[in-house]
């Protein structure tokens, strides 16, 4: 017996096309007469177009059409939606403004798009663009969450008075009101999530092409999700019935949540390309990623929590305002809600949690799900106050974790979830002992003799992963079901075809769900291919994100179990047995307890080969399908620890140690796994230390909008981190999986902070740590401490 | 148009170009090597990065005119008769890319790096790729594929 596969670091299948220059991005296709479009977008944040004139453009050098908002309402081209509703506490559906993809009296925030030219090369469109006279009426803008409902500020939608677009409520008010009656303690804290922008390194693009012939539409896109893409193209913006329009999104280098999305400009480029009669290409530059992504977090929170003399938490009130931007995107409205609330009783059992959270417009681009999507936002609270709890109580900060954590399960929090399996002690004592807790109080001892600071954070997170039950998020406003599709497809020499609809651009899923079919099979990985990314081969899929490829795998053991069953019928026709008797061993399928067996390629010959055994019985072939509904959310959960050293004389704060301990249930190939928990770890220590999206808040320009501005993590900014992982298998899914992809940016921010705050003894600090912000933050309490 | 001829990976070509095409749009459009890509627009990111005579270059940084002459090579170039180079072959070996879209231009830099530098150690390495994001790996398996792979490649010189 081979060492099983399904478990091991198997090396990736796909990297041999990536080391060589051979990968396939949306903007290394070219289609034969293909143009280019660039967009015109606002350089304001906020004004009304009074006149908008675009026949200079019209006839320069080089451009086939000049294309507006008044075009596509011609056409009858819809505006961008948001396909999750939230309702209100008062039972109000949400006040969503219309978003329509080219502007067309007015312009909400800067790089809002007016005008798309097409050329015959992206410097003569570029050119072109210049000639269009855009007359503006200014209008004052908001930029920041805790502004945008003043009765002064300036109302972006007519539909959402004060900015509002809802205000929501989740969790049992009156036990948490009463828990609040006389507490021993009070813990209050005021917070911001700094607004990020994602920054995947391929920048979006896209490809519209119309074939006259046929009718139909393909879009080629830097999409992580292209049936979704396809689904809200059709039946909600109306360029084309789907069996019209294939989307295909091949490699795609990178998301984080920002390309789920349908945007502005595929919808225009696929659109455009009828009108033009040419293939219409775009490729962002990184200057308009900044301006047209949408970004993630930008949170601001006041929150308390009760607890007992003996630390014992009683309850936790939370208010929230999220920043939407200037429109909702495409699961905006999702993000502060339902992924945010719902995690906000953390690990811990906490009989009461009330949360009212308001999402607001304001004159920036739109916020929408990055890599966490809520889950950092409610980690990093929760986190934060606990640990502020135990400095307050003067307790150690892994004992009060400890004294609260949920230890049976299944758990019911006051906020929907319900907890299926954990052991968060066990993640704690693991990550405890990689920092070498023990060792701490004589490193810092020791860091104070050369003059420097030491801290030390936690971090013991929990998120909800798997998205999701159908029902369940149907029931909270969805606007589509969250199941996944895969299906199976053997050869007659015995090589599988995967189809499925989860999308890797990343995550290596030609490996791992190539590892669940040879491990099944026997056969060698090589006879596998996984095909995703394009809804001409693919049947259905929800695509990648939350974490839910466990749901997408789950598909393809559900499929793969359909051909087996089928497998072992007709190789009992074949070996004259009985199906029962049938085993699939290494590769074999045997009549058990004899010699008589059919190896894998020989069963799918036979299965197609018909005269081998009764059709009427048996339909020839070996391809079988599966659509899987997740049973339940999946709740990956850890203890992330993070350990600084900061030079008090210029605030430079080092990370000198990073634990990461996560149980992610069962794991398919550890090494991307780890891999996987590296590059959310470097996101979230991103937002804690560099990263920060920064509008004027007078002008609404923003402020942040090249690499120049906008602090990336680079290699020398980042310590090498410790992972370890710990095991309880997640009852709701047959492989025991929870997922991984988002553990490491949702654990890590308030690791990081609660250690910068542990160094320097200040409660209130905003990320990024940045030297300056940590500078001050020491400088001020000396100059308080001096004044006292 | 003015014209430009270059060798790239060992191959005369040449175009006509206008004078404001940026040597990365030269091999990615003129010539279809698609495996050099663009992640930016202020030669932050390293995405782009290829060898002008045996030099580590950002090729958006560049004209194609500016390239005249030059001996170019591209992450198409690097691998000899389908194998990878050893540089390729560690990034493979200890997962040092995801999406892959940063890694050409990684993989040429490291390529320079270890040529530069035969003792690197894990600081050094860091340090030395300042010019080049990820967005994905948070660098550590890229740290250690370049390092493992400039101990074979110094193994291979002894
Ligand atoms: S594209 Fe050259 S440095 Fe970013
Ligand atoms: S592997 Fe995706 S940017 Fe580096």
């Amino acid at each position: 017996m081979t060492a099983p596969i399904v478990g091991a670091a198997i090396r990736r299948k796909e990297d041999f096309r990536f080391v060589t220059g051979n990968g396939h991005y949306t903007d290394d296709i070219n289609r034969p007469g293909q143009a280019y479009a660039y967009f015109l977008r606002s350089p304001h944040a906020h004004a009304k177009i009074k006149s908008l004139n675009v026949e200079a453009a019209r006839s320069a050098k080089g451009v086939v059409g000049v294309l507006t908002g008044k075009d596509l309402a011609a056409d009858k081209i819809g505006g961008l939606i948001c396909g999750w509703t939230i309702h209100s506490k008062d039972g109000s559906p949400m006040k969503a403004g219309a978003h329509p993809a080219l502007a067309v009296d007015t312009v909400r925030y800067v790089g809002d798009h007016i005008a798309v030219v097409i050329a015959d090369s992206p410097a003569l469109a570029r050119d072109a663009a210049e000639k269009i006279e855009v007359d503006y009426d200014l209008l004052p803008a908001v930029t920041t969450p805790d502004k945008a409902q003043g009765s002064d500020a300036p109302q972006l939608h007519a539909e959402a008075p004060r900015n509002t677009v809802y205000q929501w409520e989740l969790g049992n008010k009156k036990e948490t009101d009463a828990a609040f009656k006389s507490p021993a303690h009070v813990v209050k804290l005021k917070l911001t999530n700094n607004r990020l922008i994602p920054n995947a390194m391929e920048p979006r693009a896209a490809i519209g092409e119309y074939d006259q012939g046929t009718g139909a539409y393909t879009l080629y896109v830097t999409s992580q999700n292209p049936h979704v893409a396809r689904l809200v193209m059709s039946a909600f913006i109306g360029i084309a019935p789907e069996h019209k329009l294939r989307v295909v999104a091949p490699d795609v280098g990178g998301g984080f949540g920002s390309k789920i999305f349908i945007y502005a400009e595929e919808v225009v480029c696929t659109w455009a390309s009828k009108k033009v009669g040419r293939p219409v290409k775009w490729t962002a530059e990184r200057s308009e990623s900044f301006l047209s992504d949408a970004h993630g977090r930008d949170h601001v929170t006041e929150a308390e929590m009760a607890l007992d003399a003996q630390g014992k938490m009683l309850g936790f009130r939370i208010k929230t305002i999220a920043n939407m931007g200037a429109y909702l995107s495409t699961f905006a409205s999702s993000v502060p809600t339902y992924l945010y609330g719902t995690l906000l009783s953390g690990q811990y059992a906490l009989p009461a949690v009330y949360v009212e959270v308001d999402a607001v417009y304001t004159n920036t681009a739109p916020v929408d799900a990055y890599r966490g999507a809520g889950r950092p936002e409610a980690t990093y609270l929760v986190e934060r106050i606990v640990e502020e709890a135990a400095r307050q109580l003067k307790m150690d900060p892994a004992e009060l974790r400890r004294k609260n954590f949920v230890r049976t399960f299944p758990h019911q929090t006051p906020v929907i979830m319900n907890y299926d399996a954990g052991d968060y002690e066990a993640s704690l004592d693991e990550a405890l002992k990689l920092i070498d807790y023990k060792g701490f109080p004589a490193r810092k001892v020791e860091a104070q003799k050369r003059g420097k600071l030491r801290g030390l954070g936690f971090s013991t997170y929990i998120e909800a992963c798997g998205l999701a039950p159908s029902a369940a998020v149907g029931s909270l406003g969805a606007g589509v079901g969250l199941w996944e599709s895969a299906e199976v497809r053997v050869t007659p020499t015995g090589q599988v075809e995967v189809f499925t609809g989860a999308h890797s651009h990343g995550q290596g899923h030609e490996t791992t769900f190539a590892q669940l079919v040879a491990g099944r099979f026997g056969i060698p990985l090589e006879n596998v291919e996984i095909i995703h990314g394009d809804t001409n081969s693919v049947q259905f899929g929800m695509g990648t994100y939350g974490s839910r490829t466990a749901v997408g795998m789950t598909a393809l053991v559900k499929a793969l179990e359909k051909v087996e069953a089928k497998a072992k019928r007709i190789a009992a026709h074949v070996l004259e047995a009985s199906a029962a008797d049938i085993v699939l061993e290494n590769g074999e399928f045997k009549v058990a307890g004899t010699d008589r067996k059919l190896a894998f390629h020989e069963l799918a010959l036979n299965a197609y080969t018909g005269h081998k055994f009764p059709t009427h019985e048996i339909e020839p072939g070996l391809k079988e399908s599966a659509f899987w509904d997740p049973l339940n959310f999946t709740f990956p959960a850890g203890c992330h620890i993070c350990e600084v050293e900061i030079d008090p004389e210029t605030g430079v704060t080092k990370i000198v140690a990073f634990v990461a301990v996560d149980d992610f249930g069962k794991v398919i190939n550890p090494m991307i796994v780890e891999g996987q928990v590296h590059g959310g770890v470097a996101q979230g220590i991103g937002q804690a230390m560099l990263e920060h999206g920064v509008y004027d808040p007078e002008s609404g320009q923003l402020l942040t909008g090249s690499y120049m501005d906008y602090t990336m993590p680079r290699a020398d900014d980042l310590p090498s981190y410790k992972v370890g992982l710990t095991e309880t298998p997640c009852p709701s899914n047959p492989l025991g999986m929870k997922g991984c992809g988002e553990a490491g940016a949702i654990a890590s921010p308030p690791a990081v902070i609660n250690a910068v705050t542990d160094a320097i003894g200040i409660k209130e600090f905003e990320m990024p740590a940045t030297p300056e912000r940590v500078w001050r933050a020491i400088n001020s309490t000396k100059h308080k401490s001096a004044a006292e | 148009m003015p014209g430009v001829s270059m060798t790239v990976n060992g191959k005369a070509v040449s175009g006509e170009v206008e004078a404001r095409t940026l040597l990365v749009h030269f091999l990615r459009e003129n010539l279809r090597l698609t495996g050099t890509h663009v992640g930016c627009d202020t030669s932050q990111c390293g995405a782009c990065v290829v060898h002008v005579n045996g030099k580590a270059v950002k090729s958006c940084t560049m004209l194609a005119l500016q390239a005249d002459g030059a001996q170019v090579t591209t992450i198409e170039g690097l691998a000899k008769n389908g194998e990878l180079h050893p540089v390729q072959a560690a990034f493979k070996e200890h997962h040092g890319l995801q999406c892959g879209f940063c890694t050409p231009g990684m993989i040429m830099t490291a390529v320079d790096m270890i040529r530069r530098l035969p003792d690197l150690d894990e600081t050094t390495i860091r340090q030395q790729l300042e010019g080049n994001l990820c967005r994905c790996t948070g660098y550590q398996n890229i740290v250690k594929a370049i390092h493992a792979a400039s101990l074979e490649m110094k193994g291979a010189r002894a």
